[in-house]
Parts: C-alpha cells; sequence; structure tokens
C-alpha cells in the first residue's frame, strides 16, 4: 500500500487564515464562506427525507406506461379492449384522450404526449394505465394489443446531418430563414462560427498556408446517461377545483407546469407543481418524463395516481447526453502559437428536439475551448434521428466539445515536441481575450495559473508491479487476469470552460420571496422560490445568504412548488448566481424595509447612512445597537419578493456566430494518473487532481463536492459509460451492463479551489457544478495515451481500443 | 392454490406477522406492505445497493431478498438504526457532506455499520473495498471515505486519521468581491441557448 494514495498531503500552498469560528463570518454563524450544514442533512441519514418514490395517498392507484419496443413504426392500431376489463383497471389511455395540446416539448412542441400514430424511438410511451396494484397495471398493459408496422429507423446522425435524401423523421424541412441556406430536415439547428480569414472567406488552404504544424483527428463521444439513482416518479392529486396538484422530482417546476397546462387543457394556475425529494437530476429531469401521464390518469380517474420508474425503464424514460462524432484540424506556427482550428461537431438529438438546440450553441461557441485563436472555423448540427431523444447532461455540448479540443492540444503538443501543460499555457485565453464568437473576458480567467497549479501537484507513488503485487492495486483489480506485467503508468491534462446560467438572449431570472418575522419572540426568516434543490446544496445556499444579508441565523427554507414565480432550473451551474442572486435581492429589500420601521421610531442622530442588521438587531456601522429586532417586528411580519437577472446576453450570428452570447466564464483543470494492463487493456486511475476557480466560495465542502462528483462523471465517460445503441435500439439498459464509477474505480483527488471574483455576479461566485464535469474526461484520456501510445479518439475508451482489436 | 406463506419478523423494533406472496421481495414488503420507505429502490438489479438493510446483523440488498426468506429474522433499517440518527456513522455522513441528493445513503450507511462492525479500523483501501457494492451518483465517493473514517474514529478506532481537513483547499486570488446589483431590466427574450 502507498502513502500517496492513503493520504493526502495539504495542498502545496498554505490555506488562508481562517476566522477562530470558521462557522461565523460577519455577526452571524454559517453564513456564506462558511461550511454551513445542509439543512436536509440528518433527514437524509435517518431515511426520513421523502423522495417523489415515496409519497403515498389513501386510495392512490398506480400508473404504468406502455412504450414502443421499436425505435420506428406506424401505428395501425390500438385494441384496449381486454386491459379494460381486467378488474382493478380504473383508466387505459391513449393519444385520443389527451384533452388539449398532444405535443410538448422544451424549445419545439415536437413530442407526443402519447403516441400519435407514429413511434419515433425505442420506448416512445404509446399507452397508460391507472390501476389498484402496479402489478395489476404491469398485467393490464400486456393486454394492449397495438399493432405496429415497423420501420427502418433513421440511425447514422451524419446521414441525418448531410443526406439530403436521409428520410425526415419529423416531416419536411423548414424554409430557410432569410440570408440562410437550405438544410436537409433532419437538422434541428446549424450553427457556424467563422472568425479571422475564414470570416473575410479565405479558404482552408490558405490559411494552413500559415501554419508550421497541422494535426487533425476524428473523435466520438458516446452517449452517456445522466444515471440518477432515483428513478422518474411522482404523485398526481386531482384537486376539487378541476386541476391538479403534482408532486414531482424535477428540475425546473414552472417550465413543466407550462408544458404541462396546454396538454391537460388547464390553464396554468390549475396545474399546481411541488417539488418533492429528488434523487439526483445532472440534467435528466429537465424534460417531461411521468408528469403529463400521471396527470391526465389523475384527472380521468378522480383518485390520486403515483408513477414509479424502474430503473429499465428509467433508461427509456429520460433523455441522454448527444453522442457527437468530430472532426478537428489545428495549425500552429512552430513555436506552439495557434494559427487557426476548424471543426465540424455532429450531435444526435435522437427522435425529439428537447434541447438539441441549445446544446448546438454551446457545442459551437465552445468548440475552440479556452485557447486564442485567431482564424476559427465551426460547423455544428443538432439532428433528428429515430436514436434514444438527447437533450440536457451536466455540460451540456461543451463536454463534447471539449474531448475534441483537448484531444486535439495533446496531439499537437506531441506533433511539437512541446509539454502539453506548455502549450495550452501559450495560448491560454485570460481576463481581456475575445472568444471565438467575439465576447471579451471580462472577468478574471486564471488559466494559465490553474494549469501551472495542477502540473506542479506533488506525483502520486510509483506503480507497484511485478510478483507479489497486490492484486487490488492493478487495473482490474482482483478480477484481473495478469500480473501487472503489463502495467504502464501515464499522466493527462485536461482543462474546459463552460458558460454559466442560459445564454443567447434567453431572458433568465430567479424569483424569491423573503419573509422576516418573529417565531416564539425570536427573529426567524423563511425563504420561498421555485428552485429545484437536486443534491447540489442549493437550500444551504439559500439559507446562507439569507444568514448574511439579514444577521439572523435562524433560517427555513420552504419547500419549492409554484406558489411563487419561477426560478429557472437547476442547470448550467446556474442556481447558486440566479436564485443566490434573488434571495440576496429579496434579502436587500427586506432589510431596507425594517430600516424604514427603524427610522420611523426615531434614530440616534448620524446613524442613518450607516445601518446595518447583524446580530438580530440594526446596528450603526459601528456596532451601537439602534433596535432589537424582537422590539422593532414586534408582530410585524416584513416580506419582500424579488425577480433577479443576469445581465442581458446577445443572439449567436446565424451566418458567423458573432454574439455576447454568454454571461459568465467557468473552467476547470484536471490532472489525471493512470496505469494500464496493456494486455487487459483495463485501466485505473491512480489518482486525480482538480483546480478550479469559483469566484468566490459560498460553501467551500459543499463546492469540494460539486468538484468531486463532476469528477467522477467524467471518469465514468473516459473509461465506461456508454448507452449502447444498435440500429437505434438500446442494447445496455440497467446498471448491469450500463456501468458507472464504483468506489474502486473512483481514485482519491486533490482540488485546489481558486476565488478570482466575477465582478458582475452576486457575491463575485462562479458557477462550479459542471465544470469538472468536462476537463476530466480528457484528462484521462490523455494519460492513457501517454501510457500507451494509443491514439484514443471515442470516450469511453474500450479495453479494445487500448489492446488494438477491433471494436465490435 | 398453495398457501399464502406467513412471515414473522421484527423490523427496526417491532414485530411483524404478514401473509405475504411467495414471489414478493424483501424491498417491496418493506416499502409497500409496511411503509417503511425510508430504504429506497434504486436499480432493481441488485447493482447499487441502495435498499441495503441489516438481516441478523448483516448488511444484505433487500430487493436480492424475498420476504419469506427473512422469516424468523430481526431486520433494522436505516429508520431503525439509532433514535435521530444518532449512530456515528450517521452523523459523520451529515457532517463531512457524504451525502448530496441523498438516495444512495441509507443504503451507504447501512453497508458502513456493517463494515465497521467486521473492521473497525479499515483503511482507505478497506473502506473501498467494503462498499464496493454500493453505488453513489452525486458525491464521487471521496467524502463517503471521509465520512467512514471519522465514524471508525469516533467509535474508537485507533488508527491515524487520514483525510484530516476538508478535502479541498480554498486558495486567495484576485480582490475582495464586487457585487452587482439585480438587473431590473428583462432582456429581448426568444433565444433558447445557456
Amino acid at each position: 500500500m502507498t502513502a500517496s494514495s492513503e493520504t493526502r498531503a495539504p495542498a502545496a500552498p498554505a490555506a488562508p487564515p481562517v476566522p477562530a469560528d470558521p462557522a461565523e463570518r460577519g455577526g452571524v454563524r454559517h453564513g456564506v464562506g462558511t461550511d454551513a450544514p445542509r439543512p436536509d442533512g440528518v433527514l437524509k441519514v435517518t431515511g426520513e427525507f421523502a423522495y417523489s418514490s415515496d409519497l403515498w395517498a389513501d386510495d392512490m392507484l398506480w400508473g404504468a406506461t406502455l412504450r414502443s419496443p421499436h425505435p420506428h413504426a406506424r401505428i395501425r392500431g390500438i385494441d384496449l379492449t381486454e386491459a379494460v376489463r381486467l378488474p382493478g383497471v380504473y383508466a387505459v389511455l391513449t393519444h385520443e384522450d389527451v384533452p388539449g395540446a398532444k405535443y410538448y416539448g422544451l424549445e419545439r412542441a415536437d413530442q407526443p404526449v402519447l403516441a400519435d400514430g407514429k413511434v419515433r424511438y425505442q420506448g416512445e410511451p404509446v399507452a397508460i394505465v391507472a390501476a389498484d396494484h402496479p402489478e395489476t397495471a404491469r398485467r393490464a398493459m400486456m393486454r394492449i394489443a397495438v399493432d405496429y408496422e415497423v420501420l427502418e429507423p433513421v440511425s447514422d446522425a451524419r446521414r441525418a446531418a448531410f443526406d439530403p435524401a436521409c428520410p425526415p423523421v419529423h416531416g419536411p424541412a423548414a424554409p430557410p430563414e432569410p440570408g440562410g441556406a437550405a438544410r436537409p430536415a433532419n437538422v434541428v439547428r446549424y450553427q457556424p462560427v467563422r472568425t479571422g480569414a475564414f470570416a473575410a472567406g479565405a479558404g482552408l488552404d490558405e490559411v494552413r498556408a500559415q501554419a508550421d504544424v497541422i494535426v487533425t483527428g476524428e473523435y466520438q463521444v458516446g452517449m452517456q446517461d445522466q444515471a440518477f439513482l432515483g428513478p422518474e416518479s411522482g404523485l398526481a392529486v386531482p384537486a376539487a377545483d378541476g386541476g391538479v396538484d403534482l408532486y414531482v422530482a424535477t428540475q425546473w417546476l414552472h417550465v413543466d407546469q407550462s408544458q404541462l397546462a396546454p396538454c391537460l387543457g388547464l390553464p396554468p394556475e390549475k396545474v399546481r407543481l411541488n417539488l418533492a425529494g429528488v434523487g439526483g437530476a445532472f440534467g435528466a429531469r429537465e424534460d417531461l418524463s411521468m408528469q403529463a401521464h400521471a396527470c391526465l390518469l389523475a384527472l380521468r380517474t378522480g383518485r390520486p395516481v403515483k408513477m414509479v420508474y424502474h430503473r429499465e425503464e428509467s433508461f427509456f424514460g429520460h433523455v441522454h447526453r448527444h453522442p457527437a462524432t468530430m472532426r478537428y484540424e489545428h495549425g500552429a506556427r512552430a513555436d506552439g502559437t495557434l494559427v487557426f482550428a476548424t471543426m465540424e461537431i455532429v450531435l444526435d438529438g435522437g427522435a425529439y428536439a428537447s434541447t438539441t438546440s441549445a446544446v448546438v450553441g454551446v457545442a459551437s461557441s465552445m468548440a475552440v475551448g479556452p485557447y486564442e485563436v485567431p482564424n476559427v472555423r465551426v460547423d455544428a448540427y443538432g439532428v433528428y434521428t429515430n436514436n434514444p431523444p438527447c437533450g440536457a447532461m451536466r455540460g451540456f455540448g461543451a463536454v463534447q466539445a471539449c474531448f475534441g479540443y483537448e484531444s486535439q492540444m495533446d496531439r499537437l503538443a506531441e506533433a511539437l515536441g512541446m509539454h502539453p501543460v506548455e502549450l495550452r499555457i501559450r495560448n491560454a485565453m485570460s481576463e481581456g481575450s475575445r472568444t471565438a464568437t467575439g465576447q471579451p473576458v471580462d472577468m478574471p480567467l486564471p488559466m494559465a495559473d490553474m494549469l501551472a497549479r495542477a502540473r506542479a501537484l506533488p506525483p502520486p507513488a510509483e506503480p507497484e508491479t511485478g510478483p507479489g503485487t497486490d492484486p487490488r492495486r492493478l487495473p482490474g483489480g482482483v478480477a484481473g487476469t495478469t500480473r501487472g506485467e503489463g502495467v504502464v503508468r501515464g499522466v493527462g491534462y485536461g482543462v474546459g470552460i463552460k458558460n454559466i446560467c442560459y445564454s443567447e438572449s434567453f431572458d433568465d431570472y430567479s424569483t424569491a420571496r423573503v419573509r422576516l418575522e418573529l417565531v416564539g419572540g425570536e427573529p426567524a426568516v423563511q425563504v420561498h422560490t421555485a428552485a429545484a434543490e437536486v443534491g447540489q446544496g442549493l437550500v444551504t445556499v439559500q439559507q446562507q445568504v439569507a444568514r448574511t444579508e439579514l444577521g439572523v441565523e435562524r433560517v427555513v427554507v420552504r419547500p419549492a412548488d409554484t406558489a411563487v414565480g419561477s426560478s429557472g432550473s437547476s442547470s448550467a451551474s446556474r442556481q447558486s448566481y440566479m436564485t443566490g442572486g434573488a434571495v440576496k435581492a429579496a434579502c436587500e429589500a427586506v432589510r431596507e424595509a425594517v430600516f424604514r420601521l427603524a427610522r420611523e421610531r426615531g434614530l440616534p442622530p448620524g446613524a442613518d447612512d450607516a445601518l446595518e442588521l447583524r446580530g438580530g438587531a440594526v446596528v450603526t456601522r459601528l456596532g451601537a445597537v439602534v433596535a432589537e429586532l424582537a422590539e422593532l417586528l414586534a408582530d410585524t411580519a416584513v416580506e419582500e419578493t424579488r425577480v433577479f437577472r443576469h445581465r442581458p446576453t446577445r443572439p449567436m450570428d446565424p451566418l458567423t456566430g458573432q454574439g455576447d452570447a454568454h454571461v459568465q466564464f467557468a473552467m476547470c483543470v484536471h490532472r489525471a494518473v493512470v496505469d494500464v494492463d496493456t494486455e487487459l487493456g483495463l485501466v485505473r486511475v491512480v489518482e486525480l487532481a482538480a483546480v478550479q476557480d469559483v469566484g468566490r466560495a459560498l460553501n467551500p465542502l459543499q463546492l469540494a463536492g460539486q468538484i468531486h462528483g463532476g469528477s467522477a462523471q467524467g471518469l465514468g465517460l473516459a473509461l465506461m459509460e456508454e448507452v449502447q445503441v444498435r440500429d437505434a435500439a438500446v442494447r445496455n439498459p440497467s446498471f448491469t451492463d450500463y456501468l458507472i464509477p464504483t468506489i474502486l474505480d473512483m481514485p482519491p483527488m486533490r482540488v485546489e479551489i481558486l476565488e478570482h471574483p466575477d465582478p458582475h455576479a452576486p457575491y463575485g461566485l462562479r458557477g462550479a457544478g459542471e465544470p469538472p464535469t468536462l476537463s476530466s474526461t480528457p484528462a484521462i484520456i490523455a494519460a492513457i495515451r501517454a501510457a500507451t501510445g494509443r491514439p484514443l479518439a471515442h470516450a469511453p475508451v474500450r479495453p479494445e481500443d487500448i489492446v488494438g482489436l477491433p471494436v465490435p | 392454490m398453495g398457501r399464502v406463506p406467513r412471515v414473522h419478523t421484527t423490523i427496526d423494533g417491532v414485530v411483524y406477522q404478514d401473509e405475504v406472496e411467495p414471489r414478493l421481495l424483501l424491498i417491496h414488503y418493506l416499502r409497500d406492505r409496511l411503509g417503511k420507505v425510508g430504504t429506497p429502490i434504486g436499480c432493481d438489479t441488485s447493482n447499487c445497493g441502495a435498499c441495503t438493510v441489516h438481516v441478523d446483523g448483516l448488511s444484505v440488498k433487500s430487493c436480492s431478498m424475498l420476504a419469506v426468506q427473512a422469516d424468523g429474522c430481526a431486520i433494522t433499517t436505516i429508520e431503525g438504526l439509532a433514535p435521530d440518527g444518532g449512530h456515528p456513522v450517521q452523523r459523520a455522513f451529515a457532517d463531512c457532506h457524504a451525502l448530496q441528493c441523498g438516495y444512495c445513503t441509507p443504503g451507504m450507511v447501512m453497508a458502513a455499520v456493517d463494515l465497521l462492525r467486521e473492521n473497525p479500523d479499515p483503511s482507505e483501501a478497506e473502506i473501498r473495498e467494503g462498499l464496493e457494492g454500493n453505488l453513489c451518483r452525486c458525491t464521487g465517493y471521496v467524502n463517503i471515505v471521509r465520512a467512514v473514517r471519522a465514524a471508525a474514529e469516533e467509535m474508537g478506532a485507533p488508527g491515524a486519521r487520514i483525510h484530516p481537513a476538508p478535502e479541498a483547499a480554498v486558495l486567495p486570488g484576485g480582490v475582495p468581491g464586487a457585487e452587482s446589483a439585480a438587473h431590473a431590466s428583462a432582456p429581448a427574450g426568444g433565444g433558447t441557448g445557456r
């Protein structure tokens, strides 16, 4: 057993001095900047936290979904006779029973609530059943006779993107936009980016002539599953007013509501959503799953209806990460300075659009990565196929691009004979740089420093190999069949850049309601938002912000629901920024209202311009108590609601991609150390180190947790995670066959968190959830390349890729 | 028709006698018949370990055992492990931020308690081996290892501490945080990006 993987030295530079009580800053315990404990932590370790799958109502029915076994088929008929006859069955519904709009979608209403005479992907919902027991519902589904005319699926994303003869998945192409070119019917979005000579119309050969070294590569990223542990579930309860109350695990209550209400034929105020306990999300809960189905069944039967997906159904019940095929070319001068980059990125959106347009926006605008490149040509496509629908997953288009550009950086470094970190530092973006979309980086971007720090970390101990080696320390562990004779070590680096919050002129906002009152004679704060706690720790951050802004320790975050305005989605690493910002704004308004109360009672001379709320009292800047809240508030509650918006963003130009499309940029750097058994094609990640700038750490402990978890998901994509799709059918919809990292796959981590505040963001913070998911994948694969010399163009790396066998 | 089997169990200290279908899994008996939903279901295929409970003191994935097999057994779930979450492993998971969404936590805690029963002073490698059968998607396991070690120490393990401090070092950089005001006006809508 080696010391380095078992113990961890403190990070090289000393931590800053901490206050005497690390939980206290600014006169209140557990405010911003402290490791405040999660308010749901105890409930979650005792089994008392109620997940959406735990809900129960008297007299409730169980809903179930009949799904298509075929990726592409016409439905000639559905016979429900035998199903409805089964005792215990209360409703069997098809698309004919959808009372309102038949289609929904996050960006395009192209997805039927229930199949509309055609199925476009394997697992598409065709009919739904409500019964008195899950087994009754299952048996009823077996009695539904669907007459399918099986059709050839469109399964090749490149064909969908480029072949005008490819059959359309959704009907003919839309007419071209003014000034735009006609495009094949299956292209959901095409987004080019052009800068430098490419914008001026220069040809590739002209630009190539300026480079001393050119490297090209074709890369693929497999379809990754979010694999949250708590499958889709919820409870719909019909209400006396003809509406419905839905308790559900989701990422964005209001966007669910806005899609559900038209389908149910109800006004939005009659479709009330309440956030139930969420067992992880990672993007997979951004689209509707069981929401509309449970509501339809509840409204039809007049009974509460609970739906819980099994794991296998969950693989068909949510979108995945877009698989990508990418062609990259980079040219540099002999000193490593980048001259040009071209990239073609094809993202397979599957059968329905979901968030494909936005994924293309991110992939195209982030295609070059955090590098200064004077001449850029990007062509990014998101397409319809009959493959499983793809949409949001942590990293959202930037993950795919990052694997491409980081693979290219390593290839270029090798061609130039440079250290890969040196090449990256030479071309690193920094504050004042412009992105390939022409946007100035008007916030700190300490990429060069982050890379240098990652490189300077002490290396782990040398690998143990040879006779007597503990097999548990070898790639493959005790299941390995060698003694490590062929084990080689490699080190790799990866860096990624992600836009934070919603981009491209989206009206992105969050709403918070904050109430300050006395409870049992003590000041207490209630925070009410619709923001979804999905595990990331947003409830803690909301408490911390309220404590810091109002100087009151006792803060309760009310359950999230649609009784308050939208908070937007728990995605795009945006909630600390947006809902943190909204809670802060509402607290500021409450504070001002309290000061008004204090003024009405009369202030000591000279106190007015310097009031603060601290320790449950209105005080002067010097700390003299003007009024205790307990006295000032008496029976009054002060309540304020505020909407917070980040600064506006602009659309990307449809022809050049130019535009200030993003709010904020965030980066993470990884160094990976791997041992590879070159005979078995197996990899053990020995150590994963991360350096991330977060602007300001609101809760360092939670933040490190985000970096650990994001890095682990990137490790999964590097080594094992791929939804296997053949002829548009999923081959591995279970945790037996779709592998996610276990505690043995994930190595110890070193994490360095930097704080260079973003002057535009609340507290200077930078969204942090996604960046580690970008860079850990290329770092690990780079380390395997360094160990083996194999080119490795596919994520995840398969054993066949390492030993050089054809991949089936 | 065969006779419907009866099972006698003690679950979290309470005696139950029930007629159950022979094919009923222990996890479904716990959740759907007894309403003990503190133990969740994650995968249905015995891969994830979210449904881990103790059967006569040993950790078992309750999706891989029939209710009838538990006849005569004493079962402890996360709900009955200790009053008010007071078991050192529970406290350590909460204190060390060894959970995010928390869905794996009941099973992870039950598996860790059994691990510490077997090996009260585990090394990091031994902790990892002991929890190999429990998946977590949120934490990267880093703080889970730390929590189990912290619990071992609280329970009296003599070994040297590992991961003494929070895993991450926060380093100073740049100027003190500047704050922005909320933007008052809405930008033009219609975009879709993020």
